[in-house]
């Protein structure tokens, strides 16, 4: 075998341990060892639990000796952004007010990966509190993009989507509040699903906007994605807002080679404006368009009239949230707590060194935006905006079964680029924002390079419960393209081995 | 001329459920635990953690609304109220703000000439409790957060109550409601049971309110009473010296018998106040309503009246009896057994709550079907009252049954007639004196003759048997001399 096991793809290595070719001890190692390589340049991990990843994985490959019960993940190496909490193991946030915090619980994702078998390698890094579209509000380091080290990975869940690029974790966890998954996959030419909300639990996972915060997996392939969705989602009583909903099973197993025919996709002219998308992600994401009419698909033009308020509605629902949210970090139970004399000056300067500058900005908007007398005009308006956009959505559903957008209107930005201009920062998630102000499931999926060689994302809309479409669309198109095996040249690996290609 | 004021109070009382675990975790509910020890991720305000909303405070907050008549909203919203404190671990209080689970409603209370009065309710909200702050000496604050997500139901009245006295009848009616309920174990001392009072004046017949104070920190009846008085005769202190009432919370110094200023309305919160994001909206069906309606405890004003009219009571006795949930039971039990309400209303009364108190008299040693056939006992004439006392005693500090006691201690009445002639006719021989006086028409010693009867037979005649002899005995006494 001339491939690395740190070539495999996630179902495809989760295959190779289950017909005991491979050591889920060995598999670990290869990633360790990978990021040990790696890792400097790219500076993905916040922290590595290598020893905690070799042990799980002795476990788990003596399970599987012994004929004991094994999940449907067992021996597979996944790495975490750093704001699902894990007991015992260090959960920052990337933020100085949580640079020591040690959590005494698990989220509900994270047992139900452990429970599914998983080695936990790592803590992957982020924006601060999951604030930004670059991973550059890190309080502690710069991940860079494994396409291209001078540019952004993308953010928030950036150390997730360089460390699948450069091939550092077998699969990983995101969260999404305005694009934070969908966003950074398409920036580093990965997969990223942003699950309906309520489809899988926030319990133990650091909030940012509580009700537009959503879990979802990122890998290499829409069937690696799949895989992890299976694992993580459904109900869970310690989150009233997740659902009972039946969970789409099975995708990850999706047989090679699927039509679409039958499929209405939609196409909002919304998303393909005059300016503000440059020539290339026009072009990749219209031919890739263009490839699901060829597998079947019928193609209907669609409108989303009220896409371009979702930008403003979103950071005002989203930091008011946040300044609530925040409230908690406070250095009298947990956290920095800076030397001071009294209850006030405690506040400040815990609070004031603690935080970074832009989640100081977004607490800031929050609390202006939920003060007596703006409330009806900031929050009270928002809301009612984030109705019609709702409706937006649930009328173009009744022309189609899903809608075709790109992700992002840009590749990869130089990293400082936009960090001086916050607003420009935030039209980062101009394609992505709308998407969690409706609720609905979202999945970014490679889709062609640019003239640089950077990725490009396209992003499959469904509707609220449907991931089982984006699964579908997302396979078939995968199926009948190449993007997703592509690998930075630099990075020289022995070439992507995702098991379908036996099949095709 | 001065001129004459009448005072405007409104009062919030914050009422904590007594369920077995706190509003939005697992955490126990149980007072008196060490410091910090019933607590969890949840209640400690963790990053990650969600609330999850504990069913039963919301059938107890819907037992109350029941009970006092309030508008059920089908769908109600929790939201957040944020303000620093060290004892609040989010940050936030998760409250209900502008849709409450219960609306209007209205409580009577009992006023001092007896007449019976509606005082209107403008709401009652489920939120959850804050931790403890305890000051030290030193100048530390330590943090006790075993109370942080307690459920309260706050009760908001309509400003309608027109002195202390009244507001010490509704707190007192509402205290009994919510212990009747069950929702609520009324302990003032440790919180459970905790009232603000909202104080202004305006001068009689004027429509329009003065400007109000909130006074806080009263934590008897006494002490709500004795603030409400003082902050009424301040405020027309201030305006009949020309001043002007400040609105402000202000603190009430019980052992220096004033109140004083907390902080004031320039330094009253912006509580920023918006929906919970993390709890979806409280949802009551019609269903859950009527099974709790079904099972809802009988309050304690028609439970009154009930005992008035099914037992004969007096409107006193019904008053003592209802005062305390746990001598209903105990009293109905009683009644079950042997049916002479008055009988045992009055050995429980008189008795029985002479010696223990009522919140442990269904555990003291004397049960409910004891007392009934101690009372039986008295009513088919094998005790007289007298002797019933003895037996009770010994009851009381034994344990044993009132037959028993009777038994062991030849308590039997004798009522035969040859037994008791015995007795007489010794006592006639022994007291020729005053046998003459009698017979010479001092009437009045016929009582001194009966005692002497019972002393000598250790009160175990059946005092009619005992008359009727002494009356054969004796033969008539000399009249009109």
């Amino acid at each position: 075998m001339s491939n690395a096991l740190t070539d495999y793809s996630l179902c495809a290595l989760r295959d190779a341990l289950d017909r005991r070719e491979v050591l889920a001890v060995d598999v670990a190692q290869a990633y360790l060892d990978r990021v040990s390589a790696h890792d400097p340049v790219i500076r993905a991990y916040l922290t590595v639990d290598a020893e905690g990843a070799l042990q799980r994985a002795s476990e788990i490959d003596s399970n599987r000796a012994a004929g004991g019960p094994l999940g449907p993940l067992a021996g597979v190496p996944i790495a975490l952004k750093d704001i699902f909490l894990t007991k015992g193991l260090r959960t920052t946030c990337a933020s100085r007010i949580l640079e020591h915090f040690v959590p005494p619980y698990d989220a509900t994702v994270v047992t139900r990966l452990r429970e599914a078998g998983a080695v936990i390698l790592g803590k992957l890094n982020m924006d601060e509190f999951a604030m930004g579209s670059s991973t550059e509000n890190s309080a502690f380091q710069q991940t860079k993009n494994p396409w291209d080290t001078t540019r952004t990975p993308g953010g928030s869940s950036g150390g997730s989507s360089a460390a699948l690029a450069a091939q550092l974790c077998a699969g990983t966890l995101g969260t999404d509040t305005g694009g934070s998954i969908r966003q950074p996959a398409a920036l580093c030419g990965v997969v990223g699903l942003k699950p309906t909300y309520g489809r899988v639990s926030r319990f133990g996972v650091i909030a940012f906007a509580s009700s537009l915060d959503q879990v979802g997996p990122m890998g290499w392939t829409v069937r690696d994605a799949a895989a992890l969705h299976e694992v993580i989602a459904g109900f869970d009583p310690q989150d009233s807002t997740s659902s009972d909903r039946p969970v789409p099973t099975g995708h990850s197993r999706t047989p090679v080679g699927g039509r679409l025919d039958g499929v209405r996709v939609g196409v909002p002219t919304e998303y393909f404006p005059e300016t503000g998308l440059t020539p290339d992600v026009r072009l990749k994401v219209t031919e890739a368009i263009g490839k699901l009419r060829a597998l079947g698909a019928e193609i209907v033009p669609v409108s989303l009239p009220h896409s371009p308020y979702a930008v403003a509605t979103y950071y005002v629902i989203a930091t008011a949230e946040a300044s609530s949210n925040l409230a908690r970090f406070d250095g009298v139970r947990y956290g920095h707590r800076a030397k001071a004399d009294d209850l006030l000056s405690l506040y400040l300067r815990s609070r004031g060194e603690g935080f970074g500058m832009e989640v100081k900005r977004r607490i800031m908007l929050g609390t202006f935006a939920l003060s007596a007398g703006y409330y009806d005009a900031y929050y009270g308006k928002a809301g009612q905006i984030q109705t019609l956009i709702r409706r937006d959505f649930e009328q173009a559903f009744e022309r189609c079964d899903v809608i075709a957008t790109p992700t992002s209107p840009s590749t990869a930005f130089r990293l400082g680029e936009r960090t001086e201009d916050p607003m420009q920062m935030y039209l980062a998630d101009i394609f992505t924002i709308s998407c969690n102000l409706a609720g609905l499931p979202g999945l970014s999926l490679p889709c062609g390079f640019d003239a640089d060689g950077l990725p490009i994302g396209l992003q499959l809309l469904g509707r609220a419960f449907d991931e089982s479409m984006l699964f579908r669309v997302g396979c078939a198109f995968e199926d009948s393209t190449d993007h997703h095996v592509r690998r930075p040249p630099s990075l020289q690996t022995g070439g992507v081995v995702t098991g379908q290609e036996a099949q095709s | 001329m001065s001129i004459k004021f009448e005072a405007v109070i409104g009062l919030e009382v914050h009422c904590q459920l007594a369920t077995r675990e706190k509003l939005f975790c697992g955490c126990p509910t149980d007072f008196g635990a060490p410091i910090n020890r019933n607590t969890c991720p949840i209640c400690l305000g963790m990053p990650g953690v969600l609330p999850v909303l504990n069913e039963q405070a919301v059938d107890m907050a819907i037992r109350a609304g029941l009970a006092l008549g309030c508008e059920i909203r089908e769908r109600s919203v929790f939201s957040r109220k944020h303000y620093f404190y060290p004892d609040l671990p989010k940050g936030y209080q998760i409250t209900q703000y502008e849709r409450p689970i219960l609306e209007r409603g209205g409580l009577s209370i009992e006023l001092e000439d007896g007449q019976r009065r509606v005082i209107g309710l403008t709401r009652i909200h489920m939120e959850e409790d804050a931790g403890k702050s305890i000051h030290m000496d030193t100048g530390a604050t330590l943090i006790d957060l075993n109370r942080a997500g307690h459920p309260l139901i706050e009760i908001v009245s309509e400003p309608e109550l027109r002195s202390a006295v009244e507001a010490v009848a509704y707190l007192k009616a509402l205290h009994e409601v919510v212990r009747y309920l069950g929702i609520c174990d009324g302990n003032m001392d440790e919180g459970s049971f905790r009232c603000d009072a909202n104080v202004s004046v305006r001068p009689v017949g004027r429509a329009a309110f003065g400007t109000r104070t909130e006074i806080k920190n009263m934590n008897t009846f006494r002490g709500v009473q004795r603030a409400i008085d003082h902050e009424i005769l301040r405020h027309i202190d201030v305006i009949e010296g020309g001043g002007v009432i400040v609105q402000e919370t202000r603190l009430w110094d019980e052992a220096a018998g004033r109140t004083r200023t907390m902080r004031s309305k320039e330094d009253a919160h912006d509580y920023r106040y918006f929906p919970e994001p993390d709890l979806p909206h409280l949802i009551i069906s019609t269903a859950r309503i009527e099974s709790l309606r079904a099972t809802q405890a009988e309050l304690p004003l028609a439970m009154r009246e009930r005992f008035v009219r099914d037992y004969g009571l007096s409107a006193y006795d019904a008053g003592v009896l209802t005062g305390e949930p746990s001598l209903v039971a105990y009293f109905e039990a009683a009644v079950v057994a042997h049916p002479n309400p008055k009988g045992i209303c009055n050995w429980l009364t008189s008795e029985l709550l002479g010696r223990v108190d009522a919140a442990k008299v269904p555990t003291s040693n004397v049960s409910p079907g004891a007392l009934a056939r101690l009372v039986a006992l008295i009513d088919d004439e094998t005790i007289n009252g007298k002797i019933a006392k003895t037996v009770f005693e010994k009851m009381l500090s034994t344990g044993m049954s009132p037959d028993a006691v009777v038994d062991a201690d030849g308590l039997r009445q004798v009522k035969d007639g040859g037994a008791v002639e015995l007795v007489v006719q010794q006592v006639i021989d022994a007291n020729p004196n005053q046998v003459s006086q009698y017979r010479s028409g001092k009437l009045g010693l016929k009582g001194f003759l009966v005692g002497q009867c019972m002393k000598v037979s250790g009160g175990k005649l059946n005092p009619s048997v005992v008359n009727d002899t002494l009356d054969r005995l004796l033969g008539p006494p000399a009249t009109g001399g």
